[in-house]
């Protein structure tokens, strides 16, 4: 286990070492997330007054919109350097490369949301301070779902032809689940009359399809990155 | 399973010629009225929809763990009927809540999650189709987790307090109306058997024509 942890934290330490020395996938994924959000706010908004109970949903298609990009991103730059081959090969569990490359992810992304949930709350007038616990463990859950499945489709992806436009195909059916919870939850709190109840629900929810998520995605990325 | 496809398919043109009399033979369920009989297309095709995300996932473990080639393309067959009969269910389904409900369409979590593994298996044609090399590894990672929804779908219905009847209806029937849905069943299993077949001999047949073509090339 503690060599798990170990290979773990290395490979996302060599992401983030990475990603401070070029900025690039952080830089570009949090420029498409804002303006994700500008363009919903500028087709939304009219004369100062965004539409009730929209603020959930844009957040949470803008998180994905740009957590794709970010991953499509993280494996591109593998494939571009032959680093990919130079991963797989050293001795180490497969499922801790994973676990590696999925924290790196989730640290990119949750640096991306604390951008983009006061955006969001600022353009749309979504109380966003009302109940911070919930909404962030909503927004941890979610997104680790969500990165959880796209971190294995991403690293299959990076050997298949047109990648790019795979991806998306691949990972938004499969990730529905993850983002009804998140955006119902999100809503929940979002609303005049905020609904714990129905937030710690739809928490649940995103816990139990997380566990199923990240289970079977450890479980395949062995068998699926061996050649 | 493949001198079965012949018969199969013949029975099952039968049956389907003939559940149209044994169809109308049944009662009119009180409140429903005609709309009613949908169910005795929508409950088979929904039934093998389900069936096939499972043939398919079994059969991706299979790829994935033991590398069997064979298995492949058992799995690719069967995402293919997944995808028709999955249309079929969400199509009949529709047809029967615009009476039953007064829309055409709801969240209710199973319709949610039957359209989501639906769409798994747009997703997983598509990758078969323009992934290229390499693409089935990935597709039978696809596949798992497709497998993965069935359960809930299954269960939905007497989990969640939904708008969809409960698996419970089934077993409750009248002794006509459980036996036409279960000649229609016996109909719908064997079509569904006798394509499989087809589907995977002709995908053995190309890869066969595949390998004369590599020896050819290199001789």
């Amino acid at each position: 286990m503690s060599n798990f942890l170990r290979v773990a934290w290395t490979v996302m330490r060599k992401d983030l070492t990475v990603e401070v020395r070029s900025r690039e996938i952080l830089l570009t994924t949090l420029f498409f997330a804002v303006s994700v959000v500008l363009v919903f706010s500028f087709a939304l908004v009219r004369e100062g007054r965004a539409p009730d109970d929209v603020a959930a949903g844009i957040l949470w298609v803008a998180i994905s919109f740009s957590g794709t990009l970010a991953m499509g991103r993280t494996f591109e730059r593998e494939r571009y350097n032959d680093t990919l081959r130079a991963l797989i090969l050293a001795p180490a569990d497969r499922p801790a490369i994973y676990a590696g490359k999925l924290l790196g992810l989730l640290l990119l992304l949750a640096l991306v949301e604390i951008v983009l949930v006061p955006l969001v709350g600022l353009l749309f007038a979504a109380p966003i301070f009302s109940f911070p616990f919930q909404l962030t463990l909503l927004l941890i859950m979610g997104t680790l779902g969500f990165a959880a499945v796209g971190t294995l489709f991403a690293a299959m992806l990076s050997r298949v032809r047109s990648r790019d436009t795979l991806l998306p195909v691949l990972l938004y059916p499969i990730t529905v689940p993850v983002m009804i919870a998140g955006v119902r939850g999100t809503a929940a709190l979002f609303q005049p009359e905020p609904d714990q109840a129905m937030a710690q629900f739809w928490i649940f929810g995103l816990i139990f399809w997380d566990a199923v998520f990240v289970t079977l995605a450890l479980w395949t990325f062995e068998p699926v990155m061996t050649e | 399973m493949r001198k079965l496809t012949t018969p199969f398919i013949v029975l099952s043109a039968m049956m389907f010629l003939s559940a149209p009399w044994i169809i109308n033979a049944t009662r009119y369920e009180s409140t429903m009225g005609l709309v009613q009989k949908v169910f005795y297309f929508h409950f088979p095709s929904a039934i093998l929809f389900m069936t096939a995300a499972v043939i398919c996932g079994i059969n991706s473990v299979r790829v994935l763990f033991w590398k069997n080639k064979q298995a492949d393309v058992w799995a690719l067959s069967a995402a293919e009927l997944g995808f028709l009969f999955g249309a079929l269910t969400l199509v009949t389904g529709p047809l029967w809540a615009r009476k039953a409900w007064g829309v055409w369409w709801v969240w209710d979590p199973r319709l949610t999650l039957s359209l989501v593994l639906w769409m798994i298996f747009g997703a997983y044609l598509l990758l078969r189709q323009y992934g290229g090399p390499g693409s089935d590894r990935l597709a039978a990672g696809m596949a798992l987790f497709g497998m993965a929804n069935v359960p809930f779908i299954y269960v939905s219905v007497n989990v969640w307090r939904t708008l969809h009847p409960m698996t419970s209806v089934v077993p409750t029937l009248p002794y006509d109306m459980g036996a036409a849905l279960w000649f229609c069943f016996t109909a719908f299993t064997m079509l569904f058997i006798a394509l499989l077949n087809l589907r995977a001999s002709l995908e053995f047949q190309r890869l066969r024509v595949e390998e004369l073509y590599l020896a050819e090339d290199e001789a």
